[in-house]
Parts: C-alpha cells; sequence; structure tokens
C-alpha cells in the first residue's frame, strides 16, 4: 500500500530540457520565480504561462501530470482569490454590492493575476523536478553552494544528507509497511476508531521505525567508514558536471526570454 | 610505500584482547591469536556472541585492541597515519545490504569509496565498471538499489568494496539475510574473487555449508581461537565442534551417525558429494 507513493516527481525523458545543466536549470528557475514578482502585470504574466507551455511542450510532460501537481494547491489559490476578490477596493464605484460585501474592479484583476501568479509558479518548479532527478538536483545544489563553505557553511554535509534520505525514503516506507502488519497480526487496529485512538495506534508503529532507523544509521555511518569517507575535503566525483555549448545556448536563449518578459514591467502596471 | 614484511601474513592478530567499555568485566575478544595468509580463503565459525564479529572489526581499524596487535601486511592498525592505506587494503562487507549503500544509483554507490579517496573521475569510471563487471552486477549499472533483491544488493556492496582493489576481504555474515539463491550467487562471487583474482578472504559465518568450501576454518568461543584446522580436520571432530554449540555440515553428521551404527564410513566427510560418493562404494 505503502510502496505506491512515488519519491519526488521525476518523469524521465531524453529532451532538450533533461539533458539541461541541472545548475543552469535551477538558476533559470529561481530567475523565473522572482520574475513571477517583478513582472506580475497581465502581459508579462501571459508571456510567462505562453513560455511554460512551450517549455512543457519541449520536455513532453503529459498534461495530466501538471493538473496533478498543481491541484494540492487549488484550495490555496481558489482562497487568497477569494479574499482578495473581496478585500481589494478601488476608487471608482463597485461592480457588485450585496449586504457589506463590495466587489471593485481593481480586486477583480487582483484576484486573477494573483492566481494567475501562483499557479504559474508552482508549474514552472514542478517543470524543474519533472526533469531533473532528485540526485541530480541535490548535486547541482551542492555545487551551487559551493563557494559558501569558504564562510564554514557545511554544504558538502548538507548535501550527503539529502543523498542518504532519497536513499533511505523507500527503504523506511517498506519498513513501516513491515512494521504496521505486524502490528496488525497482533491486533492493533490502526484505520478505525476516533481520531485520537488512531494517532494513539501510530505510536507502536512509530517506535520500532525510530528505533531501526538509529541503528541502520549506526551501520550505515560504520560501512561508510570503512569505505574511507572523510567528510568532503580531496573528494571527487564519479560524473562531473560540464557546461557545454547547448547549455550555453540554453543560457542565453532564457535570459533573452526573461528578460523580455522583466522589461514588461515598465509598460504596464502590475500588481 | 611497502613495509617489508619478512612472512606472507596478509592479516595477523597476535593474543589480542577487546572490551566494549572499560567497565565490562567480560572481554568480547579474549585473546585471539591468528594469522592469515596471502590468497587464503578463511572461514570464521562460532555461536552466537562468541567475538567473530568483534574480531573481524579490528581488522581494518574499525575496532583497535586494548591489548595485543593487528597488522595488515605489516602495518599496525593502531597507526593513524596507515588507517586509510588498512581500510584500502581490507574491505569489509556487512550482513544488511540495505544499511552499507550510500546512494541511491547502483553505479554511483560503488563509486563512493574511490570518491572519497580522490581518485580523478576517469580512473573512477573505469575502476568501477571492472568492479562491477567482477560482482556480475554490471548490468544493473544505472538501477535504484531498491529494486534490486537481496543477493544483487550484497553483490553491490562487494563490488563498492573491491573497487578499492583490496589485497583481502573481510564479509562480516555477508549471506546472513539471503535467501538460498542468493546466498548461493554471493557465495561463486567471492569463490571467484578469491581463486581468480587471489583476494584473500575471511568470512565470518554460521553457515556450515559455506565454512567447508573453506582453504581453513578457525571456530571461536569465549572470545578465544578454539579451533582450527582445514574444514575436514574441523568438521571430523563432531563432538567436540557441537560442544562449542554449532553444528557440523549434514553430510558430516551422516557420516557420524551410518559410523556409530557400525558401517565402515570413511573418516573426513564433509561434503554432500563426498557422502554420496562414499555410500555408492559401500552399496556397490
Amino acid at each position: 500500500m505503502l510502496r505506491d507513493i512515488t519519491i519526488g516527481q521525476h518523469f524521465p525523458g531524453n529532451s532538450v530540457l533533461h539533458r539541461m545543466d541541472p545548475r543552469l536549470k535551477l538558476l533559470l528557475t529561481i530567475a523565473y520565480i522572482v520574475l513571477l514578482f517583478l513582472a506580475a502585470n497581465p502581459v508579462g504574466l501571459t508571456l510567462c504561462l505562453a513560455l511554460l507551455a512551450l517549455l512543457y511542450r519541449l520536455a513532453r510532460i503529459p498534461l495530466r501530470l501538471i493538473g496533478k501537481s498543481l491541484r494540492p494547491i487549488l484550495p490555496i489559490v481558489a482562497f487568497t482569490a477569494f479574499l482578495n476578490l473581496f478585500f481589494i477596493t478601488g476608487p471608482g464605484q463597485p461592480l457588485w454590492q450585496w449586504w457589506v460585501f463590495r466587489i471593485y474592479p481593481e480586486g477583480v484583476s487582483y484576484a486573477v493575476l494573483m492566481a494567475v501568479r501562483i499557479l504559474a509558479l508552482i508549474a514552472g518548479t514542478s517543470l524543474l523536478t519533472y526533469t531533473t532527478s532528485p540526485i541530480v538536483l541535490t548535486d547541482a545544489i551542492e555545487r551551487l553552494l559551493k563557494p559558501l563553505a569558504r564562510l564554514r557553511l557545511p554544504v558538502h554535509e548538507l548535501a550527503m544528507m539529502m543523498t542518504i534520505a532519497l536513499r533511505f525514503i523507500p527503504t523506511l516506507i517498506d519498513e513501516t509497511d513491515k512494521i504496521m502488519n505486524a502490528q496488525k497480526a497482533r491486533g492493533a487496529q490502526l484505520d478505525c476508531g476516533s481520531l485520537k485512538q488512531r494517532i494513539t495506534a501510530l505510536v507502536p508503529i512509530l517506535i520500532p521505525l525510530f528505533i531501526s532507523a538509529f541503528r541502520r544509521a549506526e551501520e550505515l555511518a560504520m560501512a561508510m567508514e570503512c569505505r574511507c569517507y572523510r567528510g568532503g575535503d580531496g573528494r571527487t566525483r564519479l560524473k562531473v558536471l560540464r557546461f557545454t555549448g547547448a547549455d550555453w545556448a540554453s543560457l542565453a536563449v532564457g535570459v533573452l526570454c526573461l528578460a523580455g518578459i522583466f522589461v514588461t514591467r515598465f509598460f504596464f502596471k502590475g500588481i | 610505500m611497502q613495509v617489508q614484511t619478512t612472512d606472507n601474513a596478509m592479516l595477523r592478530a597476535e593474543n589480542i584482547r577487546f572490551r566494549y567499555s572499560p567497565e565490562s568485566e567480560s572481554y568480547a575478544v579474549n585473546g585471539a591469536s591468528l594469522a592469515v595468509q596471502k590468497g587464503e580463503f578463511v572461514a570464521v565459525l562460532g555461536a552466537n556472541g562468541c567475538g567473530k564479529s568483534t574480531l573481524a572489526k579490528h581488522f581494518n581499524a574499525i575496532l583497535l585492541p586494548e591489548s595485543g596487535t593487528v597488522t595488515v601486511e605489516g602495518m599496525d592498525t593502531r597507526d593513524e597515519e596507515r588507517l586509510y592505506d588498512i581500510r584500502q587494503k581490507v574491505g569489509m562487507v556487512f550482513q544488511n545490504p540495505d544499511n552499507q549503500i550510500v546512494a541511491t544509483v547502483v553505479e554511483e554507490d560503488v563509486a563512493f569509496a574511490l570518491e572519497n579517496l580522490g581518485v580523478p573521475p576517469a580512473e573512477i569510471r573505469t575502476r568501477i565498471d571492472e568492479a562491477m563487471q567482477m560482482a556480475g552486477i554490471y548490468k544493473h549499472r544505472g538501477k535504484a538499489p531498491h529494486k534490486l533483491s537481496g543477493g544483487q544488493k550484497q553483490r553491490v556492496a562487494i563490488a563498492g568494496v573491491i573497487a578499492l582493489r583490496p589485497d583481502c576481504l573481510v564479509l562480516d555474515e555477508a549471506t546472513a539475510m539471503l535467501d538460498p539463491r542468493g546466498r548461493e550467487k554471493v557465495m561463486s562471487t567471492i569463490r571467484r574473487l578469491n581463486h581468480e583474482f587471489g583476494i584473500t578472504v575471511v568470512a565470518i559465518t554460521h553457515y556450515m555449508e559455506e565454512a567447508a568450501q573453506a582453504d581453513r576454518v578457525l571456530v571461536m568461543s569465549g572470545g578465544k581461537i578454539a579451533m582450527e584446522g582445514t574444514p575436514k580436520e574441523v568438521f571430523s571432530q563432531t563432538e567436540r565442534v557441537r560442544s562449542l554449540r554449532l553444528d557440523v555440515p549434514q553430510a558430516a553428521e551422516l557420516r557420524d551417525e551410518l559410523a556409530k551404527a557400525g558401517l565402515p564410513m570413511p573418516e573426513g566427510i564433509i561434503t554432500v558429494e563426498e557422502c554420496a560418493q562414499a555410500l555408492y562404494r559401500l552399496l556397490a
């Protein structure tokens, strides 16, 4: 049952976006997020959506996947839009009025822009995780943060922790499944009763899970020591990230697109 | 620089004692001495809690003895400057494959030790390809470890160690958690590493059938080496082996019972084939 959970939302493929240097992808995604705030005008956001649609096509990501990543945040989007709709006031006459509720044209535009911005934000960051496997992404983060290691920030250790976490998630899910079955076999009732009963029923699952996780950690530490692990100093990597010609081209195109969208800020009024 | 040794010993332990805490009265290893020659396949047997795993962890300086010395090709394991040389010479494989795989892709895990040592990427590539082929998991190199069977995972762990090109492999009950087929695969991989590549093997095990394939068997009891010899020498002393809370291989047990029942069974039968041969000759 628990085994069906997929880790991350990587969608394997071999498109231009899949092959792009992960560091570049990460940086462009961050620039894109900043842009969503700097160019939050109707034209700017429309261009953002158009760019996004184009990239999703390039990456050959099926539409239903976008729906899947957007669905969990729909309530938040609806709630924000609802609040903006009623609480933004404008100088002119309200469009609609009932009791204490008034809707102004400004409220409508604000609500729409805000909703589009949140959706574009999620869809854009999802594109990054669809086209980049978690391991590669961790690697990219480690390399991008490398300069910070000079400030004594534990960059390598953080990346190592992320890798190990990714590695052990399936193992621990499997284990949880086993423990749940073992407790069920001893008469534990996990899926009935009041909320409080269900929560207390989780305790006999979590305790063995934690104990075993600590034991695993200890054994893993020993195995790593046996394989000469001594932190990040002087470490090399099997796969070296290289900035290729295609990456330079992507960088140029990306910067051009983002700059074009940024310029709309000076011509159109946004939120 | 290689330290010149007068003998051909890969590992040598002299009267080592070890306890897990200075307060505890009992020693996990209590005066064990042994020598493992280069290219040998040694099995270490013993009942639970006899100190065999503790002894194994002394061979690559994971644990240091309280008294006595352990040397690896002449290097003392207490010498901190040689620590990584020692760990490169002696690779360890543990019982649970899940708890010794670090990376999320097979080939990245095999590369882990070499990355730690700062080997250049191109050389890592050739060495891990070689190691994965030796361990027979080359075709799984792009997979996630959790998608593999127990036996395959354990062979990934072995590949991760032999990528270091060690001279000696210490297996701490490496087959204990595997199903019979996985165990057979792992054992044949290990035998091949021993025969074809001359890697010294020290296998801690409680499977008598595995021990019967070794060149030499050590039986531990109470933190000491209680018996030592070829599998034939050790397992033909059925009473002695049983008194150390161990079983003998089924073939040896059968021979013993038949001999007791008055059949003229020859001494030193420990494998199924030998037993079958002897019975065949008896019936013919």
